[in-house]
C-alpha cells in the first residue's frame, strides 16, 4: 500500500502510462495542428473578403480598372467624381523604393560592422539600441517627423517641408532596424570555415568581406531588404504626418505626395459603406494586398536560392 | 504524409467556405429584419439594457464624450461609450443597427448609400468654423469672393489679397470628411478647392497653419484659442456666437445625432439630456460649440435658411 503511493521512477512512468503517452501525442498533434490552420483560415478569409470588397467598385460601381489604376486624376466626390489612383500608388512606391535605397547600404554596414568588425561592442551594445528601435511606435516616428524633420526641411531646401524627401527620412529610420537585424543574423550564419579559409588564402579582412562572406550572404542581405521594403510600403501613420497627402503626382522630391496607406487611413472612416468612394478605398487595399504579395514572393525566391 | 497535407488542405477550404457563408446569411438576415422592425434588433437591445454606444464624427467626440462623463456621474449605471471613427462610419453603423447613436457632421441625405428615411435626426449643437491663417501673412479679413479665388488656386499670393508677398499654401481636409464639406459648400459655395496639403486632424491642421508661413486651413471655433494661428473674418463679420445664431455668418454646421428609429431607453434619455439646459448652457459653449438655443435661423439639408 506503501509503496503504490510513491512516485514511480521515470522509467516506471513511461511504460505504466503508454497509452496515454499516445493519446497525449495525439492531443499535441492536433493543438499544433489547429494553431496552424487557424491561422491559414485567416489569411485566406482576410484575402477572400479583401478581394471581393475590392472588385465591388469595378462590379458595382463599374469604374473602368485600367483608368483607376492609371489615370492620374483623383475627385471621388461631387458631381464629376473621377477615380485615379496612380498619383498614390506611384507615391507609395518612390518612398518605398527611396527609403530601402538610403536604408539598405546603411543597415548593411551596420551589419558588417556588428558581426565582423566588433562583434563583442556589437552585440553588447549595438544589437539592443537597434532593437530598441524596432520597438518606437510609428506614431511617435510621425509625430517626430511633424515638428523636427518638416520644419528642417522647409529652413534648408526647396519646398514647404511636408514632401516626399520627408517621408523618405522617416521610413528610412522606420526600416533601417530591420534591415539591420536581418543583416546582421545572416552575417552571423555565415560558418566560420568561409572567413579561416579566405584568411588562410592571404586575403585582408576587407578583401573576406568584400569578396567572400557578402557574395555568400547575398540572398539573405537581400531578403532583408525586401522585407524592410515591405515595412515601408505598409505604413501609414508617420507617413500621413510627413507627406503632404496631395493628390497630385510629385514633381520633384520635395513635392508634397501621397501614399495609398495616407489616402486610405485619411478618407476611410469619413466614407459610408458600400458608397463609391468607400468601394474603391476598399481596392486600393486590394491592391495593397497583392503589392504585399509580390514582396513575399520575391523573399520566398531568394530565400530559396539562399546557398549556406 | 502529401495526402495528409490535401486532406487538411481541404478541410480549411471547407471551413472558409462555411466561414464566409455563415457571414453572408447574417448579413441578409440582419437587413430584412432592420427593414421590418426598425432597430429592436441589436441597438436598441442594448440600450434598453443601460449600455449604448455613440459612435461618428471626431469633431463631436469630445462634446458628446464630455456630456456622457457628465451623465455617467449623475447615473451610475448607465454605460454609454463614445468612440470617434468619421461622420461616415457612425452613419453607416446605426444604419445597420450595430451602435444606438451615430454622431454626424452632415445631414444624412448628404452621405452616399444612407437612406436618411429610416434614421431620426437629433441636432445637439452647433459648430462654427472659418479660415485659419498663419500670422505672417497679414490678413484677417478676406471677402468670400477672395476666400474662393484662395481656395481655388487663382490667387496664389498673399499681396494678391493685401497681406505680405508670401505664397500661399493650401491645408485641406480629406474629401469626404464633413469639416470640408461644410467649409466648401457654406465658405466655397461649391467650388472645388484646389490641391494642397490634406490632414485629418484639426489639432494637426492647426500646428501646420501656424508653423508654415503663408499657409491658410480652416479650423472649428474652438481651436481659436491662443495667437498661433489668425482666425479670419469673412466679409468683415467675426465668427461668433452671436453673429452665428443671426444667420451674419455663413459657415456653420449642425452637430447630428442620428438614431434607427425613434430613440429608446437609454439612448433617449441621454439625447433628452443633450438637449437639456444643463448641457446646452454649460457643456456646449465651454466645448466652443453654440448651443442650439442660440440659433435664430434654420437650414435644411439642402441649405436653405429660414428664420426660426
Amino acid at each position: 500500500m506503501a509503496k503504490a503511493s510513491v512516485t514511480p521512477s521515470a522509467e516506471e512512468r513511461l511504460i505504466l502510462t503508454k497509452k496515454n503517452r499516445r493519446w497525449d501525442e495525439v492531443r499535441g498533434r492536433s493543438l499544433v495542428t489547429i494553431c496552424a490552420i487557424i491561422m491559414i483560415v485567416a489569411t485566406i478569409a482576410v484575402t477572400i473578403f479583401l478581394a471581393q470588397k475590392g472588385l465591388q467598385s469595378f462590379t458595382v460601381n463599374n469604374i473602368n480598372p485600367i483608368a483607376y489604376l492609371t489615370s492620374t486624376n483623383w475627385n471621388p466626390v461631387g458631381e464629376n467624381a473621377s477615380f485615379g489612383i496612380f498619383p498614390f500608388i506611384f507615391g507609395s512606391l518612390a518612398v518605398t523604393f527611396l527609403s530601402a535605397l538610403i536604408a539598405a547600404p546603411l543597415g548593411i554596414g551596420a551589419a558588417i560592422f556588428m558581426s565582423e568588425i566588433a562583434p563583442k561592442f556589437g552585440k553588447k551594445f549595438l544589437q539592443p539600441v537597434i532593437e530598441l528601435l524596432v520597438g518606437i511606435p510609428s506614431v511617435v516616428y510621425g509625430f517626430i517627423g511633424l515638428v523636427v524633420l518638416v520644419p528642417l526641411v522647409r529652413d534648408n531646401l526647396p519646398g514647404i517641408g511636408f514632401s516626399l524627401f520627408a517621408g523618405v527620412i522617416v521610413l528610412t529610420v522606420m526600416i533601417l532596424p530591420t534591415v539591420t537585424t536581418i543583416a546582421t543574423d545572416a552575417m552571423r550564419s555565415l560558418p566560420n570555415s568561409l572567413r579561416q579559409g579566405s584568411l588562410a588564402l592571404g586575403a585582408t579582412r576587407w578583401q573576406t568581406i568584400r569578396k567572400v562572406l557578402i557574395p555568400a550572404a547575398l540572398p539573405s542581405l537581400l531578403t532583408a531588404i525586401v522585407l524592410g521594403m515591405a515595412r515601408a510600403f505598409g505604413e501609414a501613420l508617420a507617413v500621413q504626418m510627413v507627406i503632404g497627402n496631395t493628390r497630385d503626382l510629385p514633381g520633384s522630391i520635395f513635392d508634397t505626395s501621397a501614399t495609398l496607406t495616407t489616402i486610405v487611413t485619411l478618407n476611410i472612416g469619413h466614407t459610408t459603406y458600400g458608397s463609391i468612394e468607400n468601394n474603391t478605398l476598399w481596392s486600393m487595399g486590394l491592391i495593397l494586398l497583392i503589392i504585399s504579395f509580390v514582396f513575399i514572393f520575391i523573399v520566398r525566391y531568394l530565400s530559396g536560392r539562399r546557398k549556406i | 504524409m502529401k495526402k495528409m497535407k490535401l486532406s487538411v488542405l481541404l478541410a480549411m477550404f471547407a471551413l472558409v467556405i462555411g466561414v464566409l457563408a455563415a457571414c453572408g446569411g447574417n448579413a441578409g438576415g440582419e437587413e430584412t429584419e432592420g427593414n421590418t422592425s426598425g432597430n429592436s434588433n441589436s441597438g436598441g437591445g442594448e440600450a434598453s439594457e443601460t449600455s449604448i454606444v455613440v459612435a461618428g464624427s471626431s469633431a463631436m467626440q469630445p462634446l458628446v464624450a464630455a456630456a456622457a462623463e457628465q451623465y455617467k456621474g449623475d447615473n451610475a449605471d448607465a454605460d454609454i461609450q463614445v468612440q470617434a471613427g468619421g461622420s461616415g462610419a457612425g452613419l453607416s453603423q446605426v444604419q445597420e443597427g450595430s451602435i444606438a447613436i451615430g454622431n454626424s457632421d452632415v445631414f444624412a441625405e448628404e452621405k452616399e448609400g444612407i437612406d436618411a428615411e429610416a434614421l431620426v435626426d437629433h441636432k445637439v449643437a452647433v459648430v462654427g468654423m472659418t479660415a485659419a491663417i498663419n500670422p505672417n501673412a497679414g490678413v484677417d479679413d478676406l471677402t468670400k469672393q477672395q476666400l474662393i479665388d484662395i481656395f481655388t488656386g487663382k490667387v496664389t499670393n498673399w499681396s494678391e489679397v493685401g497681406g505680405n508677398d508670401q505664397e500661399i499654401t493650401l491645408v485641406n481636409r480629406p474629401d469626404s470628411s464633413g469639416t470640408r464639406a461644410t467649409f466648401v459648400k457654406y465658405a466655397l459655395d461649391g467650388e472645388t478647392p484646389a490641391e494642397g496639403i490634406t490632414e485629418d486632424s484639426s489639432n494637426t491642421v492647426k500646428q501646420i497653419v501656424a508653423d508654415t508661413d503663408g499657409a491658410i486651413g480652416y479650423l472649428a471655433l474652438s481651436y481659436f484659442d491662443d495667437d498661433t494661428v489668425v482666425k479670419g473674418k469673412i466679409d468683415g463679420v467675426e465668427a461668433t456666437n452671436e453673429t452665428i445664431g443671426s444667420g451674419e455668418f455663413p459657415i456653420w454646421a449642425y452637430q447630428h445625432s442620428y438614431t434607427n428609429g425613434d430613440p429608446e431607453g437609454l439612448a433617449k434619455e441621454f439625447l433628452d439630456y443633450m438637449m437639456s439646459d444643463e448641457v446646452q448652457t454649460s457643456i456646449v459653449p465651454e466645448q466652443g460649440y453654440v448651443p442650439m438655443t442660440d440659433m435664430q435661423v434654420e437650414r435644411d439639408a439642402e441649405g436653405n435658411i429660414t428664420e426660426k
